[in-house]
């Protein structure tokens, strides 16, 4: 118990002594486990709402639709197949059918195509959908789904032209027998009828989206529509058997229904979400690595710095698995606090990026925070930071006495064929190339850093193409809720990442600073001006940022191939090369400061220093 | 051995009314205070003192390696006292040589790489510069010794790397500051035997010592007190005389 207190005083006036580091540190642990939290909060909502909907709605288990033949000349759709239906084994229920037309709904200067659904204006026993603003339909009245109502900017008591007849939204509703907007599943090709006069009739592989609106059977019929749907919700005796009951009542016959259980529906819905889930748990996964590097970068510098009490300890008597149990304490307990924080930030931070049940009811905003989550957080926060301080720490440790107490520098690594070939290079490479080498471990975190934030952005700037690729023809003025929420988390993302990046920069250049500070002034005295050792200490956090560069562009297009394996859109070759080239120009701005202030420091103190 | 190229007639380092001050107003201290010196090209001078007299800040400032408070240094008839950071490294290059006490070799660089550092920075071509670097290895005995590490060599080669890397641009002075302090008494010997071939071949040398075998290869020995000179001596014979024989020497 006694040993426990020492190391818990030693290890907080330790923590004391270097606020700002230690501020820093909570910083980097903090927005990683901000950024796994969010992640994982995400595997709660996925499913959530949607079973949040079906109850409030009465949602069918399967939702039955039949439409009239192409080319039958004029003809109706054929009910007896979903008549035949409702005397099926297992169905317990229904409601409808309902008729369905496709037509063009214009509001606010932009029109859309519009899945028109013909309701009683009583309560259904099954799919009544439930509303979320204004008052169910009546003559002249419609409600419009949700995620279409914020999609379009449409609220209760806004006029709308329908097929030419005008209309009052009178409410705003959520419903679990249709996919909500931009997913929707449209019962006729959507947009044909609807928009395709204006912009020609649009590929099978990218149609235009389609949003809902319910209105009285009796104002469907006023719209005059030739072709009319219609579907059919059964509720069955056994929910979970939908899909049984859809492959077994699936004919293929152009006059058969087609039929959907409510788990496709729900699939597809949770797609949004499962595809922000998807990015928020790669970035987290880089974040981590990012934190990783930064953690490492900072514990040695610190270490290079407290080597001295290091000795000191040791000289009063402290062993070595005593110091290393202090630095060990630090940071474990830096890395408690950080992800605790991070936990509360991510739990806050989730409604925010996951605003994806526009059509459903609840949010992102009701998920839980589970024990498994936060368990999760704290021990990768823990793992990221015993890793990172293990090696110095022990190190530390094992210094002999009068060494640490001499507090002098470790020696550097010499690397031959280097100091071979910069002699050949102009004085600020050839500086800038022994310097890196000088330190492998610094040198590979460099290179890490740097390529995780290169493929980080890279797998960004994919996503970002593949979204741009998957936006639709047709919808012009209304914006894919879908797209717009992953564009979001994406930019998100990049801003971690980046920000995180720009933090390791600085700092290994600070410690590359510190650690060079006696071959800086001794270069000096022999004759470099100080912007030759300013442009070396650049060049040398410049140099493996390239490397970093060259390694992130292959690295991002294979993650983003990993994580979308059926996705191949890429962005453009440009960005890549840009991004390629822009990492290191960022990493010698973000040096430039340091080094510069390195490479001023007063010579002959330095060099006197070194003589104490 | 050559000697420096600056075709400057007179005094080749010259200090008037040199001072420096650390710190502001009544806790400054006054390291060094209204300091005369004038070295003539070739002539070795050695500044003795007890520790703290600022031996080594005076050193500093006639290297440009720190500023002085007042007065003036001129280098080969240069006033240097108030050249900027970028023009004192050039003249640092070309005119200036430094000898450390503590040695200051680069840990990861082998003697032939530490020699060579100098010319690199000045821009000689990579060949040019190992070639100088392998003929002044040579000329301090240490040839045999170019591919290893500081780590693996003993003080006294140590400095002698350290000699032969100050004058790897044949530099119109040496500066020397303790360059036996750190060493045994072999070792002494073998870089006052060095100094005093510089010192013969016509090198301007300013060192800065309390070892007295070492003020004893000069041609003047300027004694230094609480950051002034005292007494300064002309020896006579260089290391002929009686003070020769004190250091060891042999002609």
């Amino acid at each position: 118990m006694g040993r426990l207190l020492l190391i818990g005083r030693l290890a907080r006036r330790d923590l004391r002594r270097r606020p700002l580091e230690a501020g820093l540190l909570l910083l980097v642990i903090m927005v990683a486990a901000t950024t796994l939290t969010v992640g994982l909060l995400l595997h709660g909502v996925t499913t959530s709402p949607y079973a949040r909907t079906r109850a409030a709605t009465a949602g069918p288990d399967v939702v039955a639709s039949v439409s009239p033949p192409p080319f039958n000349g004029g003809r109706p759709a054929d009910l007896s197949g979903l008549d035949a239906l409702t005397r099926a084994p297992g169905v317990t229920g229904e409601s409808g059918p309902y008729p369905v037309i496709e037509t063009a709904l214009a509001a606010h200067g932009d029109s859309a195509s519009v899945q028109v659904e013909g309701r009683d204006r009583g309560h259904a026993s099954l799919d009544q959908p439930a509303l979320t603003q204004g008052t169910w339909i009546r003559p002249g009245g419609v409600v419009v789904e949700r995620s279409f109502a914020e999609a379009f900017q449409l609220r209760a008591g806004d006029r709308v032209t329908i097929g030419g007849h005008r209309f009052r939204v009178v409410g705003v509703a959520v419903t679990a027998a249709w996919t909500p907007y931009p997913s929707l599943f449209c019962l006729t090709p959507c947009g044909i009828q609807a928009l395709g006069a204006v912009q020609g009739p649009p590929s099978a592989a990218r149609e235009p989206d389609a949003g809902l609106i319910w209105l009285t059977r009796a104002d469907l019929r006023s719209l005059g529509a030739q072709t009319v749907s219609y579907t059919l919700n059964l509720k069955l005796a056994d929910p979970a058997a939908a899909r049984a009951f859809v492959l077994r009542h699936n004919i293929d016959s152009p006059n058969a229904p087609t039929l959907e259980a409510w788990q496709d529906i729900s699939q597809e819905d949770g797609e949004v979400v499962t595809d922000e889930q998807r990015v928020l748990l790669t970035g987290s996964v880089l974040l981590s690595l990012l934190a990783l590097a930064s953690i490492a970068v900072l514990v040695g510098g610190r270490m290079a710095d407290q080597l001295r009490r290091v000795g000191l300890l040791k000289a009063v008597g402290a062993t070595p698995k005593l110091i290393a149990a202090v630095l060990l304490a630090e940071y474990v307990f830096l890395a408690l606090v950080g992800a605790v924080a991070g936990l509360v930030a991510g739990r806050l931070a989730a409604p925010l990026l996951t605003d994806q049940g526009a059509g459903l009811v609840g949010s992102a905003g009701t998920v839980s925070l589970t024990a498994a989550t936060a368990a999760t957080v704290i021990a990768v926060a823990l793992a990221v930071a015993v890793i990172a301080t293990f090696v110095p720490a022990v190190r530390a440790a094992r210094t002999s006495t009068v060494r640490a107490l001499a507090d002098s520098p470790r020696p550097p690594q010499r690397t031959a064929w280097m100091i071979a070939i910069s002699a050949k290079l102009p004085v600020p490479l050839m500086l800038g190339a022994r310097i890196a080498v000088r330190r492998t471990r610094r040198l590979v975190l460099s290179v890490v850093s740097v390529g995780i934030t290169v493929t980080g952005i890279v797998a960004v700037l994919a996503a970002h193409a593949q979204l741009t690729a998957q936006q639709v023809p047709g919808a012009a003025g209304l914006a894919d809720p879908r797209t717009a929420q992953l564009n979001h988390v994406l930019l998100l993302i990049t801003v971690m990442l980046v920000a995180l990046a720009a933090v390791n920069a600085i700092f290994i250049t600070w410690a590359t600073v510190l650690d060079t500070r006696h071959a800086s002034a001794l270069a000096r005295a022999l004759g470099a001006t100080p912007s030759q050792v300013t442009a070396g200490l650049a060049a040398s956090q410049v140099l493996p940022a390239l490397v970093g560069g060259i390694i992130g562009v292959p690295a991002g297009i294979a993650l983003f191939t990993a994580v979308n394996p059926s996705r191949t859109t890429l962005s453009p070759q440009l960005w890549m090369v840009a991004v390629a080239v822009g990492a290191p120009v960022i990493v010698a701005a973000l040096t430039v400061l340091p080094a510069r202030i390195g490479a001023n420091r007063p010579v002959a103190a330095i060099l006197q220093s070194e003589l104490a | 051995m050559t000697t420096g190229s600056l075709s400057y007639v007179g005094p080749v380092l010259r200090a008037r009314g040199l001072e420096k001050h650390y710190g502001h107003g009544g806790g400054a201290v006054r390291a060094l205070q209204a300091v005369d010196l004038e070295v003539a090209t070739g002539e070795t001078v050695a500044v003795m003192g007890p520790s703290g007299c600022g031996k080594s800040t005076l050193l500093h400032l006639l290297g440009g390696l720190e500023q002085p408070s007042a007065g003036e240094v001129w280098l080969a008839g240069t006033r240097i006292d108030g050249l900027g950071e970028k023009a004192l490294a050039q003249l640092r290059r070309h005119a200036l040589g430094f000898v450390f006490q503590a040695f200051h070799l680069m840990d990861e660089l082998t003697a032939v790489e530490n020699v060579e550092l100098p010319a690199l920075l000045a821009g000689r071509p990579p060949r040019t510069a190992r070639l100088r670097a392998e003929e002044l290895l040579d000329q301090v005995g240490l040839i045999e010794r170019s591919q290893h590490l500081p780590s693996a060599l003993s003080g006294g080669e140590r400095q002698r790397v350290a000699i032969a890397r100050a004058l790897s641009n044949d530099p119109s002075v040496v500066l020397a500051d303790e360059p036996t302090g750190n060493l045994d008494s072999a070792a002494t010997r073998d870089v006052l035997r060095l100094l005093d071939r510089l010192r013969v071949a016509g090198q301007t040398l300013v060192v800065i010592t309390h070892d007295a075998r070492i003020a004893a290869t000069a041609d003047r020995l300027v004694s230094m007190r609480d950051g002034a000179f005292v007494e300064e001596t002309r020896l006579t014979h260089g290391t002929t005389g009686p003070l020769g024989a004190l250091a060891g020497l042999e002609h």
